[in-house]
């Protein structure tokens, strides 16, 4: 038999990562679009090339329309997520840790989980009037649910030798609970707060849209009325951007508090 | 300080795991438990350490644990159980912090148990940056800064590789030797019980009882000489004999419950 080198086979399959791919996409997208509608081959009515909806954003921030859309949106924001991750929090811990608490709130949180939380807003408005609450009531309540399953499942998820290991070392309980299984279940509870900040982010827009004079949500909305395209695009952007932050942020966060990994 | 176990019976459910067991593990002395698969040796070491109830007998302390003794029953875990957020250090920490003492004394402590183990240089790293047999070696760091008067060691080497278990065999064994800490170690191993042990507790398949308690007159130091071997593997073979138609039966009912 002749000597014949051995063929590789083993190509692909394995993840690269390639640097300024995603940018340049973007960038040639953009391109296409502006060339789009600046050829005419797009009916700016419907979809504005970037440029115009560039300069729809530039006259909001100069008009100090884009602060007082935004910071209205920042406060519910900031106020819902913050509320529904809180008591979610709370609540999560008391069923990872007790099992009564468990045994109360599972059903509770299995059974009011699907329901939209959009679909409150109504009911929500009626108890708690027109203004700020009733709009942060229904963004809390949808943090609130998600939270609760990520806490209550990352606690569940820690080790048990680690939580005997500190009962073994004779560690009071609050060390365990602080120094064990707080650290351990960081991980998923912040993988729930990814979760949560996005539904806390759509329920925002939706609830802005139903009822409020100011928000991205209700701008987006008014624009949309007025057939003002590159406006609502424009808002869009706002609320990608924020997406975005919100991403990185928590991003930097799971950088910082889970180094370890 | 001696530990005894009075009349330990333990199940799990309808499962007999543990029956009849009286046991006194003298203070100075390392028992080894040894038996096959599932006949409850870890239940019992558990049960010794605490964390564990049994479900009739009990577990006695006799004798004054030294004053410089912070968890007096202290164990070391086969999974290592480091957490892995903290550094070497502070794993080791973690058993000290709730104990009042002073930064100094804390970090004297904490610096003693890592340059007993040869930790020393790696007390910045985290868990996963290190082999198995370094994370061991942290699990036994650990143990000895609370300075144990009783160590309960569940089958610490047997996440290991063949070449890291002799190499931390004999690490284990110096340290032992210096303190003579009344020690009961929980192995499936016949070797590694032969090398640490003055008695072997041989346990019978489940429910594990004491089938037989082998006392090793020969000091640990000469063990590995020429001299010794002959009465090595008289012992090998007495141990190999009490425990190999246990372990058979034990393997078919584990396959069965599979």
């Amino acid at each position: 038999m002749s000597d014949r080198p051995v063929e590789f086979r083993g190509l692909g399959f394995a993840p690269q990562p390639v640097r300024y791919a995603a940018l340049a996409a973007f960038a040639v997208l953009l391109a296409i679009w502006e060339y789009a509608g600046r050829a005419g081959l797009v009916s700016p009515i419907f979809l504005p090339p970037p440029s115009t909806i560039a300069k729809a954003l530039a006259d909001l921030w100069a008009q100090g329309l884009l602060l007082r859309h935004l910071s209205e949106s920042a406060y519910r924001l900031v106020f819902g997520w913050g509320l529904g991750t809180f008591v979610g929090l709370a609540a999560g811990f008391a069923m990872g840790i007790w099992s009564v608490s468990r045994a109360i709130g599972v059903p509770f949180v299995s059974a009011l989980f699907p329901i939209p939380k959009i679909s409150l807003l109504p009911l929500l408005i009626l108890w708690l009037g027109i203004g700020e609450a009733s709009k942060v009531a229904t963004i809390a309540l949808g943090v609130f649910f998600p939270t609760v399953i990520a806490t209550y499942a990352a606690i569940d998820a820690v080790p048990r030798n680690l939580i005997r290991m500190g009962q073994s070392f004779g560690l009071p309980t609050s060390d365990v609970l602080r120094k064990i299984v707080l650290p351990g279940a960081l991980p998923g509870i912040l993988a729930g707060f990814r979760i949560s900040s996005s539904i806390a982010l759509i329920l925002l827009v939706s609830a802005e849209m139903i009822g409020a004079q100011y928000g991205i949500g209700a701008f987006v909305l008014q624009a949309g009325n007025l057939m003002l395209t590159d406006q609502l695009l424009a808002g869009v952007v706002i609320l990608s951007i924020l997406g975005l932050a919100i991403g990185t942020g928590l991003g930097q966060l799971e950088k910082r508090l889970l180094r370890w990994r | 300080m001696e530990l005894v176990c009075e009349g330990i019976a333990h199940r799990y459910g309808a499962l007999d795991v543990l029956a009849g067991i009286d046991l006194a593990v003298q203070p100075g002395e390392c028992l080894a438990l040894l038996g096959p698969s599932g006949c409850g040796k870890s239940t019992l070491l558990g049960i010794m350490g605490g964390l564990l109830a049994p479900s009739s007998g009990r577990v006695v302390l006799r004798g004054e644990a030294p004053a410089s003794s912070l968890n007096p029953i202290t164990y070391v875990f086969q999974d290592f159980a480091l957490l892995p957020w903290r550094t070497v250090a502070g794993n080791v920490a973690l058993a000290l912090e709730h104990r009042g003492l002073s930064k100094t004394e804390m970090d004297a402590r904490v610096a003693d148990a890592l340059a007993r183990t040869s930790l020393t240089e790696f007390r910045d790293a985290f868990p996963k940056q290190l082999s198995g047999g370094m994370r061991q070696r942290v699990g036994i760091a650990r143990a000895l800064s609370v300075d144990p008067a009783v160590l309960l060691l569940d089958e610490p080497l047997s996440a290991l590789d063949a070449q890291t278990r002799d190499l931390l065999m004999e690490d284990f064994l110096k340290l032992w030797l210096a303190s003579r800490t009344t020690s009961v170690y929980v192995t499936h191993n016949l070797q590694e019980a032969l090398r640490l042990a003055d008695r072997i507790c041989v346990l019978s398949r489940r429910p594990g009882r004491i089938k037989e308690i082998v006392a090793l007159d020969l000091p640990q130091a000469s063990r590995g000489s020429p001299d010794a071997a002959r009465r090595m593997a008289e012992w090998a073979e007495h141990l190999w004999h009490l425990i190999r138609d246990e372990a058979a039966v034990a393997e078919r009912e584990v396959a069965n419950v599979r």
